[in-house]
């Protein structure tokens, strides 16, 4: 078990380090000086100059990226070019927005994939099977943001009890906070459930399409008895599994959907910066959510290791 | 070795031509292609023709879908915003394939060292959430529809790079390659006239699964204010501007919704039809 997280580790630090040359090279992608560019148009030939120098974009690129790199490793991320505030403060007072949106729309996709793949398992190709699956095909080509707005549409404007936009943090009541959260975790949630429906429905149905299976049904259990004492336990991996690899599409869908309900998290941030062209903002973003979905790739690892330990020693599971 | 695929065809078209759901996505595809090439010709009004005296009007006789906050036709707008979404998505695919493909046979086929670097690359670029990448590279490139599909195309290249790689890497130890190396041939020949035909069938269906997500993504980044830049449209910008007019005019925001769930259901069926075909083909005996 050591090994292997060792290993896992050293995995994900290589990932970090290529995301961080990427991440890097996009100050490099910007048309013309960086320098004019961010010392403004009438500055003068001094004033560039100095910005210049006071960035260290005179210095050769390997020698900028080691220095931001060894200071992103520490936790400094630079300053705004907007307000000159320190990027790493700016990213911690919006990451607990995104990652309790992330959250939810995470139990959300659990809520609704795990009735709906197992009914679907039920009977493969059945007309249940069919409505599921048709469902899901229609949920993963819905854009995101376009459900929102139909659900402010629907619920919002209707329903008081759901606010169309705005956050409140936990510490204001449970309440208030999960309000705030209920639509855009539902539009995030929605497409989210597609793949571990899909996966859930696949794995349960060659589960019980098994021998022990025959065996059990034979006995004259009910059949969602058989999927809740037998079947579950086997399913269980591979939508564990997707459930944790849907992180990055979370993040990523989380900056359109908290543009729709103007949740202050990480996705207005980014939307925020588009129009200021705030690089090392959005380098933060960029770092700080990929940290975070790597993370979860590492637990998701750990959790297979956990849930089919047979297969550590290499033995049949 | 030509009568073979000449055979496999058959089938594959065969077998796809049975599905009614696939047939009916086409149906769809065609009818939007034709509309993105001939939006000029078929629609009713100039997409940009603003009418003052009549903002945010339903339907009519003159306006068959109403008017949008600055009275222009939103039939006309969607008509024009099929060509914008399509061409914009076809521009990301195309960035995609041209990135991804060439890496993916090279890494497939040398292995090593070529492979670890490039399977590296593309990890860390899958690893990061694809909107947030895309609107990075796009902001940093400034804001247009072409800088923003370009971004697409890169965050989409990873996943091209693994269906040439992986298809690659099966066919290479064949007894034809073989040949073909001893034959003299170079290793961009090879790639060219010999591996690349062989793993053509998953790139294309590839390529219309990504069709579908670039629509998407378009949206999303037009919505965002990072693509089509006003006064054009695209199905995203519509939408984008209709958001302020949703209690007043709420078809204004239902109507582009729709069209782009169209649109991208019928690029998935497709992809996902031919994939199913492709499945079954593969698992019966040849």
């Amino acid at each position: 078990m050591a090994i292997f997280l060792l290993r896992r580790l050293a995995g994900a630090v290589v990932v970090l380090f290529v995301v961080s040359v990427i991440t890097f090279g996009l100050s490099l992608l910007i048309p013309g000086d960086p320098a004019i560019h961010i010392a403004g148009e009438h500055a003068t030939r001094e004033e560039i100059a100095a910005v210049r120098t006071g960035l260290g974009l005179d210095q050769p690129v390997a020698v900028r990226y080691l220095s931001w790199a060894t200071a992103a490793v520490t936790g400094d991320l630079g300053t705004s070019l907007y307000n000159s505030q320190p990027v790493t403060e700016i990213l911690l007072e919006r990451l607990p927005v995104t990652l309790s949106l992330a959250v939810a729309a995470m139990a959300v996709a659990v809520l609704i994939s795990l009735p709906l793949g197992t009914l679907a398992a039920l009977r493969p190709g059945g007309r249940l099977d069919r409505v599921i699956s048709s469902g899901t095909a229609l949920a993963v080509a819905t854009p995101s943001f376009w459900l929102g707005l139909m659900l402010i549409l629907a619920l919002a404007l209707t329903v008081p009890v759901f606010p169309a936009t705005g956050f409140r943090p936990l510490t204001d009541g449970a309440g208030a906070f999960a309000a705030h959260l209920a639509l855009p975790a539902m539009t995030l949630g929605v497409a989210a459930a597609v793949e571990p429906t899909r996966q859930l429905r696949a794995a349960l149905a060659d589960v019980l399409d098994t021998d022990y299976i025959r065996t059990a049904r034979a006995k004259g259990l009910l059949p969602l008895t058989v999927v809740r004492k037998h079947a579950v336990r086997n399913a269980a991996v591979p939508f564990v599994t997707v459930l944790g690899l849907e992180t990055g599409q979370l993040l990523g869908g989380a900056v359109v959907v908290e543009a729709v309900f103007g949740l202050p998290g990480l996705g207005t941030l980014a939307e925020s910066t588009v129009t200021r062209q705030d690089l090392p903002v959005l380098q933060g973003i960029v770092i700080t959510s990929t940290v975070v979905v790597v993370a979860a790739n590492l637990a998701v690892d750990l959790a297979y290791r956990w849930l089919t330990p047979g297969q550590e020693t290499g033995a049949a599971a | 070795m030509t009568a073979i695929t000449a055979a496999r065809r058959d089938t594959l078209g065969r077998r796809l031509a049975g599905r009614r759901d696939v047939a009916v996505a086409l149906g769809v595809l065609a009818v939007l292609t034709l509309v993105a090439l001939a939006a000029p010709l078929i629609a009713p009004h100039d997409p940009v023709d603003q009418d003052l005296l009549h903002r945010l009007e339903g339907p009519s006789a003159a306006h068959w879908l109403g008017t949008d906050e600055s009275g222009r036709d939103v039939l006309s707008r969607l008509l024009h915003g099929t060509r914008v979404s399509l061409g914009a998505s076809l521009l990301a695919v195309s960035v995609a394939t041209v990135c991804g493909v060439p890496l993916g046979l090279l890494a497939g086929y040398l292995g090593r060292g070529a492979d670890l670097v490039l399977s590296r690359v593309a990890d860390a670029l899958l690893s990061i959430p694809g909107l947030v990448l895309a609107i990075a590279i796009a902001t940093a490139l400034g804001p247009s529809l072409t800088n923003a599909m370009i971004a697409v195309g890169v965050v989409y290249a990873p996943g091209f790079y693994r269906v040439a790689r992986g298809a690659t890497m099966t066919v290479r130890g064949q007894t034809y390659i073989q040949a073909a190396i001893t034959t003299g041939c170079s290793t961009p020949r090879i790639l060219w006239r010999h591996v690349l035909p062989n793993v053509g069938t998953p790139l294309i269906v590839k390529v219309f699964l990504t069709f579908g997500y670039a629509i998407l993504a378009e949206a999303s980044l037009s919505f965002l204010g990072l693509g089509v830049q006003p006064p054009l449209a695209s199905w995203g910008s519509m939408l984008k501007r209709a958001v302020r007019y949703l209690e007043q005019e709420p078809m204004l925001v239902i109507l582009p919704g729709l069209v782009i769930l169209v649109a991208v259901l019928a690029f998935n069926t497709v992809g996902d039809g031919l994939r199913d075909a492709l499945a079954r083909r593969d698992r019966e005996p040849s």
